[in-house]
């Protein structure tokens, strides 16, 4: 009987609390809570010296300019954020096929027009099979909205502006999406994303800024 | 006085602190967990637009950051109050932007290169003018996937 209290002695956990009161005063310093989270956007790779611009109709440009007391026009009237985002949805979109706003072309004959082609891009054709398997011949727009700033615009202006035209394209997809599949883009799967990415591209093209006289 | 002395030894029993590490370690898993670890000292100052159409970065390690903003008070002697760029930890000049994304492409795997991202965080009363040249000098190193850093909007 009184061998056993000959056993391993217990281990004083006391100063135990005082080792995980440092690392948290560690970790409580050195922590920063926020997030990264921004808008994500492609830049254009750069142009050869003597390259061409492509041609595009002057119906499927959509010009938002910013100046430089951030104000914002779209093909030269002034408006409001709210307003430009009903303006690009309706440029993408137009249903009523007005000659003012952009160009449609079937996704049919866009698979056409890359089989023909002496190299044909696998990639496309597989994709715009799927499309039309799981939507049908749906329409893809030409348009391009053209953003131009200028130099003394404020960068917080130009985010604003960044993110209304993100929007537009954000709701449009979310339109299709709820109209194809019943759910909402985000909900999808990746490769159903690729389908409406594809119908719905954000066809933003960023002009360089000019430059302006000193103030 | 005997009376009061025998009424004194009736004290309330210590609380048991026995559980203390546990809270404690309860804590310090929640702020292991949800730390991130500050990248540079900022030597810009930097306000954050706000935006609604955001997205969390994904993959961490494959983000690189370009600050823009005016340098901090205690710089402005040195480097006065126009928005500059900060590299790392130093400001910059624009000319080094090229070496700087050669210097974090170096830094990353060879098949990681591509889906490199470049983070801009730039304060919001900055102008554009500067903005447009580190893009313009992003575009000439083929560094094309970039983000504007930016915040929820704060709802009221």
């Amino acid at each position: 009987m009184a061998r056993r209290h000959h056993g391993i002695p217990e281990i004083n956990a006391a100063s135990m609390a005082d080792i995980a009161f440092m690392l948290l005063i560690f970790f409580l310093v050195t922590t920063t809570m926020s997030v990264d989270k921004g808008i994500t956007r492609k830049l254009p790779p750069p142009v050869p010296p003597n390259a061409q611009t492509p041609k595009v109709k002057e119906r499927n440009v959509l010009s938002v300019l910013v100046n430089k007391d951030n104000q914002v026009a779209i093909q030269g009237e002034l408006t409001d954020l709210n307003t430009l985002t009903e303006r690009v949805k309706e440029f993408i979109q137009n249903p009523n096929d007005d000659p003012n706003l952009s160009e449609h072309e079937f996704i049919s004959d866009l698979l056409d027009r890359e089989m023909k082609k002496p190299k044909p891009d696998q990639n496309k054709i597989k994709i715009y099979k799927e499309i039309l398997d799981q939507m049908g011949n749906m329409p893809k727009s030409k348009g391009v909205v053209s953003l131009q700033t200028d130099r003394a615009t404020k960068y917080e202006m130009y985010i604003h502006v960044q993110d209304a035209i993100v929007k537009a394209f954000n709701e449009l997809r979310d339109q299709l999406a709820r109209q194809v599949y019943g759910k909402p883009f985000k909900d999808l799967k990746e490769d159903q994303q690729k389908l409406i990415r594809e119908i719905y591209p954000i066809s933003l093209s960023e002009a360089e800024p000019r430059r302006v006289t000193t103030k | 006085m005997a009376v009061i002395g025998q009424k004194k030894e009736r004290t309330t029993p210590a609380i048991s602190t026995a559980s203390l590490p546990d809270v404690i370690f309860i804590l310090l898993f929640f702020f292991m967990v949800s730390t991130t670890i500050k990248e540079v000292d900022y030597k810009v100052i930097i306000h954050l637009p706000d935006a609604t159409q955001i997205k969390k970065l994904e993959n961490k390690s494959l983000v690189s950051y370009i600050y823009i903003g005016k340098p901090q008070k205690a710089l402005q002697a040195k480097y006065g109050t126009k928005p500059v760029i900060q590299l790392n930890d130093q400001i910059a000049t624009l000319d080094q932007i090229p070496q700087y994304v050669e210097a974090e492409r170096a830094k990353r795997r060879q098949e990681d290169v591509p889906k490199m991202t470049f983070s801009l965080k730039v304060d919001k009363e900055t102008n554009m003018g500067i903005v447009t040249d580190v893009k313009q000098q992003l575009r000439k190193v083929q560094a094309l996937k970039i983000n504007y850093s930016a915040r929820k909007p704060y709802k009221k």
